[in-house]
C-alpha cells in the first residue's frame, strides 16, 4: 500500500463529498484540477485524513463484501455456531467424555440424571453422546455433498453457459431429469440396494440429486457474466477462451454459486437426516441424528426427549447454515445493497 | 489501403424474422486517416464495427456476405486463431462505457498487463511494469500509486483513459473508438478526445471514430461515413459534406445540429423513424422520411452514385443527389 500517498487536500477545490483534487503530484495540473480525481483510497482501518467525509472506498467486490458480512449479526451468529458445529464434529472428545456405542439396556428410556443431562435412549445409550456424535456425520455428509455438487454443478453449468449450442441444450435436458427424480422415492430405490456403512454412498446420491440446482445457477450466471461489456472488450483485445473464462467470467459469475451452495448445505444435511430416518442413508454403527430421530419416533409418548435432543440439534444445524447462506447472499448481491 | 470494408452484409436471426443490420457497407480507412462513422441509433454502426473486430454474437449474427481486408487480407477468411492474435495487437476497439467494460475484480493493473501476457508472452511482473508505462502515457496521475486500483476508484474520463491505454498497449495500426466519449461530461470529452488524437498522429494509426457528436466530427475527422438502416448512404471529406451535403438524410443531420444564430427556435429533426429491419422498405430505405422522396424512390434501391472522383472520392446512395448537393 502506498501509505506515502495519502493526498494533501486542497481547501479551495469545493468538496462534492468525494471529489478531491491531489495536488503535488508530478502530473499535468490541468488534468488534476478537471478531473478532481477522487483518490480516497483505503489505508487500512479508518485512517482517511481530514476533509469533508471522504469515505472509505472498499477495494473490490470481495473486500466489499467481507466488509459488510463483518458487520452482520446474522452472520457472526452463524458462523459461530457453525464453527462450534465444525470443531465438536472433529473432536467430539472435548465435550463429550462417554462412548456413544457403550450402551446399558437397563437404563432404557431413563430421564436426565447427573452427568447424563439428556437421559438414556430405547438402547439404554447415553443421548448427549450421541447427540455430540452426531454431529460429525451431518457436517461430513453436508460438506462433502455441497463439494461435489457445487464442483460438478458449476463445471458443468459454466461450460454450458460459456459455449451454449447443443451441449447446452443436453446439459438442460440431462439436469431436468434429475430435477424430475422424487427425492425421497430416488433414495429409497437407489439407496436400498446398498450395502456400505461409510457416508459415500449417501454424499454420492446426495451430489447426484443436487448438482442440477447448482448447474443452472452457474449456468444462468455465466450467461449473465458473458453479456458483459468488459468479456467483449476482452475479446476485442484478444483474450482466448480459456483466458475470459477463467478470468473474466469466472470470478464475476461465483458470487450466485457461493450463495446457493451455502444454503443447500443446510438441506443436505436434512436430507441426510431424512435419508437415514428412512433407514436408507446412514446406517449403525455410524451415529446420525437422522438414526436416532427414527428410533425415537415411536417412542415420543413414553420418552420425549429421545426425540428433543438429536433433532433440536439438526434444526439448529440446518437453520445455521441456512442464515449463512442469507447473510453471504446479502453481502454477495449488489442489488439487494 | 490500412482497412477495406466491402459489400458487408450482417444478419440477426431473431424471433420475429430475420433483423437485416448491415446491408451492403463500403468503406476504408488508410493509415493515419480517421473516419467518422454516423448515423441514427440502431443504423448499424456499432454491427459493422463489431464485424470488423470480429467480436459479433454468433449467433445469432451471421455475416451474410462481403470482405474486410486488414492490410490486403480478408479477414473473414482467416482462422480463428490467426484473427485472434490480429485483435489488440494490430486493431483494437475502445467502447463507449469505459465502466463497464473494465472487469470490476481485476485491478486496471492487472487488465492492462493482461495485453502484453496475451499478446506478449510476458511475466506478471514484466507486464505491471507495462501498465504503469501505459497508464503515465495516456496521463493519469500518480500511475504507479494507482495501478492496482480498481476500476470503480477511477472518474469516468480516468477510465476511458485506462480503455485507450489498453487499446493502444500493442501500438496497434487500426483503432475502432466506438462512441468513446459519450458516456463523459463535456469537459472531458474534449480532452479525452484530443489525447485520442495526439496518440493517433503519434503512431500513425487509421481510426473509425463512430459518434452522434457532429462538433467533435468536424475537429478530428477526414472524412465522414453516414449510416442509414445499415448502408452507407453518403461517404465524402468532412469539409465537403459540412458545405454541401450531397444526400437528403445527411441533410437532415446537419439541419439538426443546434446554432447559435438559430437560438430560440426550435431545434430541427428528421421526421418519421429509423426503419424497421425486420422489414425495410422497398426501393431507397429513406424514402418515407425524405422530403424529396419521388416515385422512383419507393421502387428502386438507389446505387452509390459518384459525386466526385478526385482529388478524392465522394459517394452518395441518392436518385437525386445532384438536387440536393445544389439545392
Ligand atoms: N446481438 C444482437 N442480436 C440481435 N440484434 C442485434 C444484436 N446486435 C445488434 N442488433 C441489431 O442490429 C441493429 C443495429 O445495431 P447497432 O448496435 O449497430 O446500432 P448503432 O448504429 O450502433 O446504434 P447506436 O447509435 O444506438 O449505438 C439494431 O437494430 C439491433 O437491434
Ligand atoms: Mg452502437
Amino acid at each position: 500500500m502506498p501509505e506515502h500517498n495519502e493526498p494533501a487536500y486542497d481547501p479551495l477545490q469545493p468538496g462534492e463529498g468525494e471529489a478531491i483534487a491531489p495536488t503535488g503530484q508530478g502530473g499535468p495540473m490541468d488534468l488534476a484540477l478537471d478531473e478532481a480525481e477522487s483518490l480516497e483510497k483505503t489505508l487500512g482501518d479508518d485512517s482517511t485524513g481530514p476533509g469533508p467525509g471522504p469515505q472509505e472506498k472498499p477495494r473490490s467486490l470481495w473486500s466489499d463484501a467481507w466488509h459488510q458480512l463483518r458487520r452482520n449479526p446474522v452472520f457472526i451468529i452463524s458462523s459461530l455456531m457453525i464453527l462450534f458445529l465444525v470443531i465438536i464434529s472433529i473432536w467430539p472428545q472435548l465435550i463429550a467424555s462417554g462412548d456413544p456405542l457403550q450402551c446399558d439396556l437397563s437404563k432404557s428410556q431413563q430421564g436426565s440424571s447427573p452427568g447424563h443431562p439428556f437421559g438414556y435412549d430405547t438402547q439404554g445409550c447415553d443421548v448427549y453422546t450421541r447427540t455430540v456424535y452426531g454431529a460429525r456425520a451431518s457436517i461430513t455428509v453436508g460438506v462433502c455433498a455441497t463439494l461435489g455438487a457445487a464442483f460438478l454443478g458449476s463445471l458443468l453449468g459454466g461450460l454450458a453457459g460459456f459455449f451454449g449450442g447443443w451441449g447446452d441444450a443436453l446439459l438442460s435436458r440431462v439436469a431436468d431429469i434429475f430435477f424430475g427424480i422424487p427425492v425421497v422415492l430416488g433414495g429409497l430405490v437407489f439407496l436400498s440396494v446398498v450395502t456400505s456403512t461409510t457416508v459415500w454412498p449417501v454424499v454420492g446420491f446426495i451430489v447426484l440429486l443436487g448438482w442440477p440446482q447448482i448447474a443452472r445457477i452457474g449456468r444462468g450466471s455465466v450467461i449473465t457474466a458473458k453479456q458483459n461489456d468488459y468479456v467483449q472488450a476482452a475479446r476485442a483485445l484478444g483474450a482466448g477462451n480459456s483466458r475470459m473464462m477463467l478470468r473474466h467470467v469466472a470470478p464475476n459469475a461465483i458470487a450466485p454459486v457461493i450463495v446457493v451452495a451455502t444454503i443447500a448445505l443446510g438441506t443436505y444435511i436434512a436430507l441426510e437426516a431424512t435419508l437415514s430416518f428412512l433407514g436408507v442413508g446412514l446406517r449403525p454403527p455410524t451415529v446420525s441424528w437422522g438414526i436416532d430421530i427414527s428410533n425415537a419416533a415411536s417412542q415420543i409418548r413414553n420418552a420425549p426427549h429421545m426425540l428433543l435432543w438429536p433433532a433440536g440439534a439438526l434444526s439448529l444445524t440446518v437453520l445455521a447454515f441456512i442464515m449463512l447462506g442469507d447473510a453471504v447472499r446479502d453481502a454477495l448481491d449488489p442489488k439487494l445493497r | 489501403m490500412l482497412l477495406e470494408v466491402r459489400d458487408l452484409h450482417v444478419e440477426f436471426k431473431t424471433r420475429d424474422g430475420v433483423a437485416r443490420a448491415v446491408n451492403g457497407v463500403n468503406y476504408s480507412v488508410a493509415e493515419g486517416e480517421t473516419l467518422a462513422v454516423l448515423g441514427e441509433s440502431g443504423s448499424g454502426k456499432s454491427v459493422t464495427a463489431q464485424a470488423v473486430m470480429g467480436i459479433l454474437d454468433m449467433p445469432p449474427g451471421r455475416i451474410a456476405g462481403g470482405e474486410i481486408l486488414f492490410k490486403g487480407k480478408d479477414l473473414l477468411r482467416m482462422k480463428e486463431e490467426e484473427r485472434r492474435r490480429i485483435r489488440g495487437a494490430e486493431m483494437a476497439m475502445i467502447f463507449q462505457d469505459a465502466l463497464s467494460s473494465l472487469n470490476p475484480v481485476l485491478s486496471v493493473g492487472a487488465q492492462l498487463g493482461e495485453m502484453y501476457e496475451v499478446h506478449r508472452g510476458m511475466s506478471r511482473k514484466d507486464a505491471k511494469g507495462k501498465a504503469v508505462e501505459l497508464m503515465d502515457r495516456v496521463k493519469i496521475p500518480a500511475a504507479k500509486e494507482r495501478v492496482g486500483d480498481y476500476p470503480h476508484q477511477f472518474s469516468g474520463g480516468m477510465r476511458q483513459r485506462i480503455m485507450i491505454a489498453m487499446a493502444l498497449a500493442l501500438e496497434p495500426s487500426l483503432i475502432i473508438a466506438d462512441e468513446p466519449t459519450t458516456a463523459l461530461d463535456v469537459t472531458v470529452q474534449a480532452q479525452v478526445m484530443d489525447l485520442l488524437a495526439e496518440l493517433q498522429r503519434e503512431l500513425n494509426m487509421g481510426l473509425i471514430l463512430i459518434t452522434h457528436d457532429l462538433g467533435v466530427v468536424a475537429d478530428v475527422a477526414d472524412k465522414i461515413a453516414v449510416m442509414y438502416a445499415g448502408r452507407i448512404v453518403e461517404a465524402a471529406p468532412v469539409h465537403e459534406i459540412y458545405k454541401a451535403p450531397a444526400h437528403p438524410y445527411t441533410r437532415g443531420l446537419l439541419d439538426s445540429i443546434p446554432r447559435l444564430d438559430q437560438k430560440g427556435q426550435e431545434l430541427y429533426a428528421i421526421k418519421g423513424l429509423p426503419p424497421n429491419l425486420l422489414a425495410i422498405p422497398p426501393g431507397c430505405a429513406f424514402n418515407p422520411r425524405c422530403p424529396m422522396a419521388q416515385a422512383v424512390c419507393r421502387t428502386d434501391v438507389p446505387p452509390l452514385y459518384r459525386v466526385t472522383e478526385s482529388p478524392v472520392e465522394r459517394t452518395s446512395a441518392c436518385h437525386f443527389w445532384k438536387e440536393c448537393l445544389h439545392g
